[in-house]
Formats: C-alpha cells, structure tokens, sequence
C-alpha cells in the first residue's frame, strides 16, 4: 500500500520529520518499504497561460507563444506540442529552470525564432512515463505560481508493506488513525454529506447469498457527463498511490477506496437488464472480466448478475460488458460488505489479484458502507454532475459480522510481556485505537470497531498493549527455566563426527537441490519411480532426487568445468522414495571422488584414486561405529558392473554402495575421468556399538604368515570368511599383505599372502599346538576353496 | 721382556690418538686391556717377582694403565660426539618443503553456521530435532492456524505434489510434530531445508531455517527477547544493537520481526541494509492460543515462544557473502574459503 504523505497528513500532521514518522510506522508494526519524492527534482516552472499564438514562419509544426508567467510582459516561447492553444494553462520552464535529468533551461533560437522558456509535458517534469502533448493545467490555475506548489509536488510517496492482520490500515484514514494513537493525537475522519435524493429511480437488489454478502448497497446516479476530467488534484493523489487516472466515475471509485479502504464498483445502468442479483455462480457459467479474461466459474463463487447473466466476480472484479465507458450517463453504483471467508483464495484461484480482492479477503470495515457510498455519490457529482437516486440497502444483519468483547486479564497482560502496567494507561491505548474497553473485576472488556478483524482473542489485545508501548520498551529477562540433564546416547554415532571425518579424509561438504532434472535422475536411477513436483521452479528442478549423486555430479561438473581435476565432496540429507505408494524420506550420506588419490605433491607419485582409496575412507567412517559391515559385490544400474560393492550390515541391512560411476554415464554426463561414488543409509551407518570390554591375555600371541593360492573367482572376503568359520577359539586377527598374480603363479589363480594371529588365554601354545591349529585351518580352506599352500 | 712399560704405553697412547672410529678404539682397547692384552699380561708376569718387586712393580703398571684408560675414555667421547655430528649433518633437511599426505577439506558454510546456532542454544539445554520435508498440509499450514485461503498463504510460495502434500515453507512443522508427541517443558531447535517456489538474485527455492521453541509455565514475551538478544550477540560475538518490530504470523501472537543493527556498516546506512541501517534477521513471537488447541495443549497452563530464522542470511552476514546463490552451486573456490 503506498500513499501520500501531505494527503496523510490532511488527517493528523504530528510535528516530526518524515523519517521520524516512517520510523514511527515501522516501529509499529506497519513497515515502510520505501519513501520516494512525489516528483523528481526539478525547479524554475511556473503556471502559464498561452495568450497568443501563431505559425512559426519556417516550421509547420512550431507554433510562437506570447505567454503569460505572472510578470509585467509575457515571453515569446516556441511550442511544438499538438494541444498548444489560446487560453490554456500550462507548466512553464523559465530561463535558468532545471528539468528532471539535469535539463537547463536556456535561451534559444528554434528556427530563426528566439524563444526564452518551454512549455512542458507530464513527462519532462518527471510526472509520468508518457505524455501526449502538453500538461493542461485548470482554467483557473493561478498564473505564474510555481508549479510545485501548486501541484503539491513537494511531497512523499510511503510505501507500506502490510501483514495480513492490518486491514484497517489499507486507507489513508487508516494510517492517520494509527498516526494518531502513536502521537496521543485527534484525527478528524473525511467530512461526508448525505446527497439529496433527486429523482425516484432505483434497482431492486435481491441478495440470494446472505452469509457472502451480509450488505449490499446500491444507488442510480442519472445524467453524469461520460466526458468529465478527473480533476488534477485527484489524478496526483491517485498517481500517487500507484493508481493509474483511468475516467472520472473509475478514479472516484478507486480515489474512495484508498481514501477509506472500501471497494466500489460502477456498473453502465444502461447495460443492465432487470434487478440486481448477488448470488453464487451455476456451475460452468462464464463472465468477461473488465481485464479482457473471460473465465468459467464454479459453484462457490460469487457474482454480481443481472436478471439475464453473471456482470462481475463479486469483490474481485468487474465484467466488461456492464463497465461504464465514454457514453456512460447513468451510473448504478454498488457499495457492499462482501464476507472475508467468501472472498479469500478466489482471486487466486481464477489467477487474479485485485485491490477490492486483497481489501474484502482481509477484511473490510462492515461499518463503512453508507458513508462511502455517500462520499462517493458526493464526488462523482461533483466532478461528473448527475442526481442521485435513493440507496438501496440490503442488509442482513445476522450475518453481518459482530464484533464481541474480548477479555483481557490483567494478570495474564503481565504475565505475558514480563511488566506491570498502570489500569489508566491500558484504558488509555484501548480507546484511542478506538475500542471501548469497560474495566472489571481482574482486567478489562474490550469490543474492538468494525475495521478492526484481528482482535479476536486475548492474546491479540496483549500485542497490542505491546505494540503502543513499544517492543522495545518493554523488558527482557534472562532464560529461567526449570533444566534438565542432558542425553549422552553413545549407541548412535553423531552425523557431525561422521562428516568430520570424511573432512579430514579430504571431502569437502556440497549442499545441492533436492529437486533434479528429470533426465539425471533417470539416468542415474531409473528403477525409482519419479517423485513430482506440480508446480517446479523450472523443468530442470522438477524431480525430487531419490539418490544424492544426481546433485554431486552436477555440482562436480560444474567444477571439473572450471579447471578443477580433483573433486571429493560430501553431503548429508534426505533421498526421496515412492514405495508402494507412501513416501520415503531417507536420510543419507553420500560422497563423490574423481582424480589423483592425493592433491598433487612432491615425494608421492601421482595416481588415480580407485576403488580401494575410497573403500578405505568408508572403512575408517565404520570404525567410528564399529560395525563390522561386508563390501559384497553387487548390480547397481549407476556403476560398473565389475567395481560395485553393496554395504550389508551384520544384520544383512542394505547401508548402502560404493562404487565407480558406469563409463556410458561418464560419457553420457560429461566427465572425462574415472568417478566413483557412495551412498549410505545414515540411520544404518550411525548405529554404533557401544565397545565391551574383553579379557586381556597374559600370553605371547603368535603371528604366522601364509601364501595360499586360490582360484581369480574367489573373493579375499571368502577366504577370510572361511577361516572365521572354523571357530577357533585363538584366532586374533588376519591381515591380507600381499596379492599377487603373474610368473609362478598359474593363470586364472591368484596368490594371496596374509598373517594370522593367534593367542591363548590360559597358556602359552606350544610348537606341535600352533601347527595343530594351522593344519585345521588349511584343510578348511583347501576344502571349502580348494586353496593351496604356494611353494 | 720384549718391550718395556714405558714403550709400551707410548705405542698404546699413539694407537688410542690414531683411532678413527669407535670400532677402531675397542680394538685398541682388547689389545691393551682384554684378556690377553699387553696390560693385562704385564700384569701376569708379576707373579714372577718376590713380593717387595711385585708391589712396586705393580703399582707402576696400574699407573700406566690409569693413565690409558682415561686417555681412551677422552678419545671414546669425542669420537661418539664426532659420529653424532656427521648423522645430524647427513640428516639435515629443508624443512620448508611442504608436508606430505592427505588434505583436510571443510563443511560447507551453512553447516558452520548451524552448528554455531545448534550450539549456542545446546548450551541451555536446548534439544535439536529434524522434520521431514516433504510435509502435509496439516503440520505446514492448518495446524500453525494457517487455514486454506488465508491471506498468508500467499506469502508462502509453496510447491506442491498434490492438493494436502507440500515441500514444507519453513520449519515450524517441526514444532507441531514435537508438541503432538511430548509434553512440556520443551525447548527444542529444529534446524533444515525449507522451499519456497521463488527464485532471483536474492531468493533460492531451497534454503535453511532454524526453528527454535520453548514451552513451560510461566513464559514470557520478555522471555523470547532475552534469549533473542543474547543469542544474536552470541553468534555476532559482538554487542550488537537489536531491535523488536511488531509483526504478523499466524501461529504467534504478539508476533515481532528482529532488526539487528548492520554489521556491515555498523548502523551509518549502506546498500545492505537500504541504508535504513538495520538488517531484517528473524521472525519470533509467543505461541499463539489456537496451535496450543491443535497439539492439545493447555495455552491456560502453558506458555511458549517460537522464532525462526534464515541461515544462509546469518551466514551472509557473518561471512560478507554477497550473493546468496554461490551457497548451492558448489563451487570448490567458494567453498574452501571457508575450510
């Protein structure tokens, strides 16, 4: 909402600064945006009258102008505008006189002719974005006043940004109210004359929907002049207010709406056929909007119709067949109370957002109704002429909404904002927000006025009790709060431990979009089933990933597009799964790594990181829980199909993958590297085991070392498996040093080197035990993997 | 006798002067001193003597020896003390070449300064609890009074998946997902992901918020302030002005919007702040009695304050970042400003 600063000020001119008066506005709860000049800067333009006038001697479109600026003998100006002609009052930019944009005005010759001044447009004094021709100013503009006093240009234009709750305040004689309480001031409401009733003619309105429209007033104002100028004063309040000067009958309807904040709408009387009927729409039924839209309706909208159709979307807009136009001469005015809960969410649905919309779904004073209309007839006569006719006025009363008194316990105000408050000054703010508020037993009863729709509960009276005070002058008190011990609970791993580690181990942590593009997702997971947005930012952020490497790929492409060769990132957060029709959200960990195994360096010969620089990451972010989880191979349609290994717990839980990024997607995305890629379910990952202490023994342990050759298809975990699978009490530890294939070792086999550890409890194990020990465990693994011993 | 003592002991002192190394100077040492060492077999061919002799004799020989132990001590520190010399000098390295291994990368800035609000309200016991995100129309809007069609609304630019299913606007979910499964006392900050379906210089359509609340008997409206004041200036580490705004949400009431005076130009005015001199940074209030109804609480008992607050704007602001969409395109040189 943005109105004029003298126009509120008309109301309640407290004696401070405009920023002291923005401030105050701000502070109250009503936040200004912005304040601009009403004008640009300029200076030296005073009122003129064009005396004479003839034809430039070498110009066809110049004409030469004696005119008058309130000195002892006009000047001789050349004028190019179309409208230029005897008699007319315009801006005159004197020798010396600065335009907008740094224009000086000078003495010139145009043609031959000397001209010492300019005649000016709205646009070259900055007033509007276009102009045909000269600014014409009021036959009885005085002349050689200065155009900025006279136009009221020295002036602010206030932004005010409003919440929703501040309805009353979408009018100028709602700010002024609020001035008003803030400054401890009168205000004095618009002065509204009741117009005598000059001929007999009315509408007969019949208000089907009288929850929707609890009040409908209606009068016929016969023979206005469709030609009438709306006067200059009006098109600056107006321009300055955001409102485009559209004719006379439109801009008094809109000037009333912000002068007090009630919508109107003027229909042609001519184009009706029959009564007035507020009713909702048949199903299907269409109406062509004043905007050029012509929309369906449905059930629960309501309009405006004649005996014949649907004229306007109540409350919202008009219909452009009923609108007046140039040939308008009898005016059926409308002026109703339209219910907030039958107006909310209409516009929005039909895709439309009006001023009379965003003021009836907030809230409009249901009080209001006669005096606008009044003071709508009032100046519509008086700009346009016309009689008016009787108001008809339907009024349900029922359905009007009432406004009940509220309670408010002294205690609870006190106990809410933390201070004592004097009865006096409660009474005090009450009433000049203009409520009534009666003093009881513990508190006070307080009916809130018609404009005022959120003051509903106690809680609504505190703020405002705050709000007059001041926030800030109100107390703060340090936190006393009854305190509990906090939690400690060591069987899950914090995610910050986990992503510190995986820091340390060189990943950077990378937030991407939830949302994807469809065609990544599909590509790197086209088994999940889409999860879609309805309304997507754009078409590249329209899936919700159900994997975390869509984003980390994009987000490594747009480094490796940037001479980045090495890229390690991380990021935690949720994947989206559609399973059997309910919606998972998954919190997972996942990482992405391409290029050299460390940041180049001197003393470490560069080299590509493979599968096994990552496993060792992963490995190390399992210890922290220790979990002993299995890398087993597995199928996953992201990667190669010979370097994937599915994460199991030792519950066979699926945690997650680890893997390199399958070579037709590298192509297909774009890498020219080697990427690999995990993911893992963090629920799973962070379970921890809370460590057990075991017996320590006092005896030496026995470390012995054995090459076994095993056929290329067994994996090293089965061998390892099988040697945990003979039990054996002594068993401490197994250690894989060395993997070896080539000359001594027959094709399609492979040598594998490891240590194992063994310890008693009770005794140190003798020679003849230790090789009885080893005997049984290589004849399981000669049995079960057919190993060897290598020679 | 084949050589005298004095012979003897001068070839002994030479050959201890022209050891070279410590193997050397033991092998001088055995010839002289070991079982069948010059010495030593002077000292057996005592016995030969009549007692009067011996003593003498003897007594010039252990001379001898004292006086080629010593010598051999003096010879023995030097030479380790020559050794230790060329092994530090052999060892000595630039040590201006740069360390070797792994590099340590970092969390994103975001999470820095998540974990520097968690932290702070951790401090008074404040729990930490996660939402989900994509959320139902009830927890998002209905039961934090928000009603379908109400004007705020339109504040939220939401994105839908179907007419009651919705990728959550801000984290004050969470709050009703908290108080529909606990009773209080509650004190709880709910930190994530939020959408909104904007997108501009200064909007993405996923940013992060914290949501914090408080719940017991007997709070406040000054309450909220304090621990709003002491919180900004915790995190600003710094004493900060702050100022309360009346403002509106549904779901508190009084409701207030904090300015924090302008870090950037310390309140003179500058292109950040619009030259206002205050910086907009969250939006706080006391419950509000009808989200008390929805979670079946009794707003007579209990009282509470919530407020939420945007992190990528305290990040901005903590950091001087100045262009809010560098936080979700990834880039290494942004990101590892902040390792």
């Amino acid at each position: 909402m943005q109105i004029s600063e003298a126009w509120l000020r008309e109301y309640v001119n407290p004696a401070i600064s405009t920023e002291q008066l923005v401030e105050q506005l701000t502070m109250a709860g009503l936040e200004v945006d912005s304040i601009t000049p009403a004008a640009a800067q300029f200076s030296g333009v005073v009122v003129g009258e064009v005396l004479a006038m003839e034809q430039h001697p070498d110009a066809d479109r110049l004409r030469v102008c004696q005119v008058a600026v309130g000195e002892a003998e006009p000047l001789q100006i050349v004028c190019g505008a179309s409208n230029v002609r005897v008699g007319l009052r315009i801006p005159a930019a004197l020798i010396g006189a600065v335009l907008p944009g740094d224009f000086k005005i000078k003495k010139s010759k145009l043609r031959g002719v000397e001209s010492f001044g300019m005649l000016c447009s709205e646009k070259e004094l900055g007033l509007a974005a276009e102009a045909n021709g000269l600014m014409e100013l009021a036959a009885d503009a005085p002349v050689g006043i200065d155009i900025r006093e006279y136009l009221s240009l020295n002036d602010n234009i206030i932004e005010v940004d409003l919440t929703p709750n501040r309805a009353d305040c979408l009018s100028v004689e709602g700010i002024a109210r609020e001035v008003a309480v803030l400054n401890k001031m009168d205000w004095s409401a618009t002065q509204v004359e009741k117009a005598a009733v000059a001929h007999t003619g009315t509408l007969t309105v019949s208000v089907k929907a009288t929850d929707a429209c609890p009040r409908y007033l209606g009068r016929l104002i016969k023979g206005v002049n469709p030609k009438a100028e709306t006067p200059l004063w009006m098109q600056e309040r107006l321009r300055r207010s955001g409102v485009r000067s559209l004719s006379a009958i439109v801009d008094v309807t809109n000037y009333v709406l912000i002068e007090l904040g009630q919508p109107l709408h003027a229909f042609d009387a001519a184009k009706l056929s029959g009564n007035i009927n507020v009713r909702y729409a048949q199903n299907g039924e269409s109406v062509a909007l004043l905007n050029g839209q012509t929309i369906k309706l449905d059930s629960e909208t309501l309009v405006i119709a004649d005996d014949k159709q649907a004229l306007a979307l109540a409350g919202v807009m008009g219909g452009s067949e009923s609108a007046v136009s140039d040939n308008t001469q009898d005016v059926f005015l409308e002026c109703a109370f339209f219910s907030p809960r039958s107006i909310a969410g209409k516009a929005r649905n039909y895709g439309l957002h009006t001023d009379s919309s965003h003021r009836f779904e907030r809230g409009v004073d249901p009080t209001l109704q006669e005096r606008a209309i009044e003071r709508a007839t009032q100046l519509i006569i008086e700009i346009a002429g016309g009689s008016a006719g009787a108001i008809t006025d339907v009024t349900t009363a029922s359905t009007l909404p009432q406004r009940t008194a509220v309670i408010l316990r002294k205690q609870r105000l006190e106990k809410t904002l933390g201070i004592a408050f004097m009865d006096d000054q409660v009474v005090d703010i009450f009433q000049r927000l203009g409520m009534s508020a009666q003093t009881q037993q513990d508190g006070w009863s307080v009916t809130p006025p018609g404009c005022r729709f959120d003051i509903a509960i106690e809680a609504d009276l505190i703020e405002e009790i705050a709000r007059i005070v001041g926030y800030n002058n109100l107390p703060n008190s340090s936190l006393l709060m009854r305190s509990e011990l906090g939690k400690a609970t060591e069987a899950v791993l914090e995610l910050d431990r986990a992503k510190d580690l995986l820091v340390d181990r060189g990943y950077q942590e990378a937030i991407t979009y939830s949302f994807v593009d469809e065609e990544i997702q599909q590509a790197v997971a086209p088994d999940d089933e889409l999860v879609r947005l309805k309304n997507p930012i754009s078409a590249d952020l329209s899936i919700m990933r159900s994997t975390l490497w869509c984003g980390l790929l994009k987000a490594a492409l747009h480094n490796t597009n940037r001479q980045q060769n090495r890229v390690r990132f991380f990021e935690s957060g949720l994947r989206f799964i559609n399973k059997d029709g309910s919606m998972q959200q998954q919190k997972m960990l996942s990482g992405l790594a391409l290029g050299s195994a460390y940041s180049e360096q001197w003393g470490i010969s560069t080299r590509k990181a493979d599968f096994f620089d990552i496993k060792a990451d992963l490995e190390s972010l399992f210890a922290l829980t220790g979990c002993n989880v299995q890398f087993v191979p597995g199928k996953h349609s992201a990667l190669h199909p010979g370097q994937t290994a599915e994460i199991l717990s030792p519950q066979d839980e699926k945690i997650g993958w680890l893997g390199m990024l399958h070579p037709t997607l590298e192509k297909q995305l774009g890498f020219d590297t080697q990427v690999f890629l995990f993911e893992l379910d963090q629920d799973l990952l962070l379970n921890k085991q809370i460590p057990k202490f075991k017996q320590l023994s006092k005896y030496p342990s026995v470390r012995r070392d054995l090459a076994l050759i095993v056929k290329e298809e067994v994996a090293v975990s089965e061998i390892i498996n099988c040697i945990k699978s003979c039990a054996e009490p002594t068993l401490q530890d197994i250690v894989i040093f060395d993997i070896y294939r080539g000359k001594g070792v027959e094709e399609g086999n492979k040598s594998v080197a490891l240590s194992i550890i063994i310890q008693d409890f009770s005794q140190t194990l003798t020679d003849s035990e230790i090789d009885a020990i080893f005997n049984r465990l290589l004849e399981t693994l000669t049995t079960k993997i057919s190993a060897k011993l290598r020679d | 006798m084949s050589a005298t003592l004095e012979e003897i002991l001068a070839q002994a002192l030479q050959q201890l002067r022209d050891a070279q190394d410590l193997n050397q100077l033991d092998l001088v040492r055995i010839h002289y001193l070991g079982k069948k060492g010059l010495f030593t077999l002077q000292m057996k061919e005592l016995g030969a003597l009549d007692p009067d002799q011996r003593r003498a004799a003897g007594q010039v020989i252990n001379q001898a020896k004292d006086q080629f132990q010593e010598q051999l001590e003096a010879k023995k520190v030097d030479l380790e003390s020559a050794a230790l010399e060329a092994r530090l000098a052999s060892e000595s390295i630039d040590v201006t070449q740069p360390g070797r291994g792994q590099t340590v990368a970092g969390l994103h800035p975001v999470t820095t300064t998540l974990r520097r609000i968690s932290k702070i309200f951790a401090s008074v016991g404040f729990q930490v609890v996660e939402g989900p995100e994509i959320e139902d129309d009830y927890h998002n809007f209905e039961a934090l009074n928000i009603p379908a069609h109400h004007p705020a609304r339109a504040m939220h630019d939401t994105f839908y998946f179907d007419a009651h299913t919705v990728l959550r606007t801000h984290t004050s979910p969470v709050q009703i997902r908290v108080m529909e499964s606990e009773k209080p006392p509650l004190k709880v900050i709910a930190p994530g992901r939020v959408y909104r379906c904007d997108s501009d210089i200064t909007h993405t359509p996923m940013f992060h918020q914290v949501e914090g609340f408080l719940v017991d008997t007997d709070v406040s409206f000054a309450d909220l302030k304090g621990v709003v004041y002491e919180f900004l200036r915790a995190f600003f580490e710094k004493d900060i002005q702050v100022r309360f705004r009346p403002s509106y949400f549904p779901f508190t009431e009084p409701s207030a919007e904090v300015d924090i005076e302008c870090v950037m130009c310390g309140g003179e005015g500058c292109r950040v702040c619009s030259h206002t001199g205050w910086l907009e940074v969250m939006g706080c209030g006391m419950i509000h009695p009808e989200v008390f109804k929805a979670v079946n609480i009794d707003s007579e008992t209990y009282s509470g304050f919530a407020f939420g607050m945007g992190v990528e704007r305290l990040a901005m602001l903590r950091y001087g970042i100045n262009d809010l969409r560098l936080f979700f395109e990834n880039d290494l040189k942004f990101l590892e400003q902040f390792n």
